[in-house]
């Protein structure tokens, strides 16, 4: 609990003080003083419009993903697996590439297009590996799941190459910069947006503490143990991949986070998920507000996309991990 | 949005050092008759000046004047068909600079070509000037140049005293948010006609050809004009400024100051670049044009 604690500490103070900076100088006092209408201040507008809603969606993108990783590890026993594994991601770029590129013009409930259809690509990618991976036999195979991600995930990167070619210029620019990741959501209608299904995946979170914790000892063990290993794998499949879905929709695909934080949550918790879940949420959510911080301020009034950062730190740290371990 | 968007944001990435309009072999050869042009904006400077009956070939891009629906395509920056380009023997080839594999080629080939870099505003002038000794039709290109020139400073004096707005010039955006703006900087000609037409752009201390801005810091510097360009066949409708409605402080958005501008005459810095320019003008300072 008290571990829990400090995670939570680390990721509250984050949010806190992330707000504070960025590549304006804005008065604080100013910004809550009621004294100026809002629609003529602008130190509030930048706090409350620009900042507060990329420091959400950074902490909500941080924890679905750095959750998604820690789930997916646990169900399919591999330390490799992160939220791309499954082709998770590599079908969400596909759909946002296939909106950037045909100019896809739709709403939904004032969403725009190219969330939608990255939303739609993931839960594609889950549903072909559901179904490949329970066509054969009864339950999943943890083997067969991770293979069929990898073969899915360069299938979606050869179409994501197929659909730029017939791009101009200007949309394969826009669809690399998609690809970079960014959390300007310039307001809150695209976190909005998110909330009911990552409160769907949340739900589905906090059923699986105990029956991964059993599963990690094998599918037969957990099963002698009274787990329903059929509808835990469901549930943490599906749940993850929601999670990831909305992530992607939101920020794009951001790199290491997912791989990271659990193995990082792990080596201070240990291996209890009642433990690792939620540390690895907030975890997450501190290490992305804490990058996008770095990506707005490092060289403004440019801004480097966040997913460069998050590479950036996260690869050399997961060498440093695996370089301890051996 | 179409294939036009190609010449801003290449060109911006590929804005070589140095960069003069330049012709690879010696001047005093006989005035080329065959042109291949893969440059838009120069097909349009050839017709300007009178060269365009000269013109066998374009590039895939090339729209206008409508005569070039009538010639041969050669693909574009990226991917010229170098094979065609010979098999149509040209004897001068319009190139973008940064195309060093087809220059080579056609220096073995023995085919002069003349080098377009994408640069600022006083660029088209000096490169019709350039055109027209390489073409032996200077008093032609002398005559479009002076009249673009012309054109230009009357509307600066036009909108001289004015005051000088703060303008965002939004290149491009994801449709129905205003995620992934890109913005004009602080370089090169549209830059430069926003600045004529007695503007000030919020991005003139970036001395790029375009900002990828964040919402905040559209926020801190507080447009007071804001116009978007759409480009060639581009469908405008009611609603696509709405998004704008998010940033309500921004002086432009209270102000109703938001505005749609169309027309391809925004991505070439070619003989249209005065009328583009007075477009900018009319849109920044209506009250001049009453």
């Amino acid at each position: 609990m008290l571990t829990i604690g400090g995670f939570g500490a680390v990721a509250v103070a984050a949010c806190l003080l992330a707000p504070l900076v960025g590549s304006t100088r804005i008065s604080l006092v100013h910004a809550f003083s009621r004294t100026t209408p809002f629609a003529d201040n602008v130190d509030a507008q930048i706090f409350f419009l620009a900042r507060m809603p990329r420091i959400l969606a950074a902490a909500l993108v941080g924890a679905s993903l750095a959750i998604a990783g820690a789930v997916f590890q646990a169900l399919l026993r591999n330390p490799l697996a992160s939220p791309d594994t499954l082709g998770v991601s590599g079908g969400a770029a596909l759909g946002a590439m296939i909106a950037i590129t045909f100019h896809l013009d739709v709403s939904l409930f004032g969403v725009p297009a190219i969330p939608i259809a990255s939303f739609a690509g993931s839960i594609g990618a889950l549903a072909i590996v559901y179904l490949l991976a329970t066509a054969r036999r009864r339950g999943l195979s943890s083997m067969t799941l991770l293979l069929a991600g990898v073969a899915l995930n360069a299938f979606f990167s050869a179409l994501v190459l197929f659909v730029q070619y017939f791009a101009d210029f200007a949309e394969t620019f826009r669809s690399v910069r998609w690809l970079m990741g960014s959390l300007d959501v310039a307001g809150y209608t695209p976190i909005v947006a998110v909330i009911p299904l990552l409160a769907l995946s949340a739900a589905g979170f906090a059923t699986l503490p105990r029956a991964l914790d059993l599963l990690s000892l094998g599918g037969d063990a957990a099963a002698v143990r009274g787990v329903d290993v059929r509808r835990t794998e469901r549930i943490a499949l599906l749940s993850a991949s929601l999670a990831t879905g909305a992530s992607v929709s939101i920020a794009g695909p951001i790199a290491f986070v997912g791989i990271i934080v659990p193995h990082l949550v792990r080596l201070i918790v240990g291996a209890d998920h009642r433990l690792v879940l939620p540390a690895s949420a907030l975890a997450g959510a501190a290490l992305l507000v804490g990058c996008d911080v770095a990506a707005r301020t490092l060289f403004s009034p440019l801004e480097i996309p966040v997913g460069v950062i998050t590479a950036f730190v996260g690869a050399p740290f997961f060498l440093y991990l695996l370089m301890r371990r051996s | 949005m179409t294939k036009r968007l190609l010449h801003l944001f290449v060109l911006a990435l590929l804005v070589a050092a140095g960069g003069r309009s330049s012709s690879a072999a010696d001047a005093d050869a006989a005035p080329p008759r065959r042109i291949v042009s893969l440059v838009p904006a120069v097909t349009q400077m050839l017709y300007a000046i009178g060269a365009g009956p000269r013109l066998v070939a374009v590039s895939n891009y090339d729209r206008e004047p409508p005569e070039v629906a009538q010639l041969a395509r050669v693909g574009g920056l990226l991917d010229p068909d170098t094979e065609r380009i010979l098999a149509l023997r040209p004897d001068l080839v319009i190139v973008y600079q940064a195309q060093h594999e087809l220059e080579q080629r056609l220096t073995q080939a023995h085919i002069r070509y003349f080098e377009y870099a994408h640069k600022d505003l006083a660029n088209v002038s000096s490169t019709l000037r350039a055109l027209g000794d390489v073409l032996g039709t200077r008093a032609g290109a002398e005559r479009v140049a002076t009249g673009i020139e012309a054109k230009l400073r009357a509307i600066a004096a036009r909108v001289a005293g004015l005051p000088r707005p703060r303008v965002l010039l939004v290149i491009s955006r994801d449709p129905q948010s205003l995620r992934n703006i890109y913005a004009d900087g602080g370089y090169g000609f549209l830059h430069d006609m926003i600045a004529i037409a007695g503007g000030r752009e919020i991005f003139d201390d970036v001395k790029r050809e375009n900002v990828q801005p964040s919402t905040e810091l559209i926020l801190a510097r507080r447009p007071e004009v804001i116009i978007e360009l759409r480009y060639g066949g581009a469908v405008t409708r009611p609603d696509d400024l709405a998004p704008w409605q998010a940033l309500p402080s921004l002086p432009a958005v209270r102000n109703h100051r938001v505005y749609e501008l169309v027309g391809d005459v925004f991505v070439d810095a070619g003989p249209h670049v005065a009328e583009a320019t007075e477009q900018f003008a009319r849109t920044i300072h209506p009250e001049a044009f009453k």
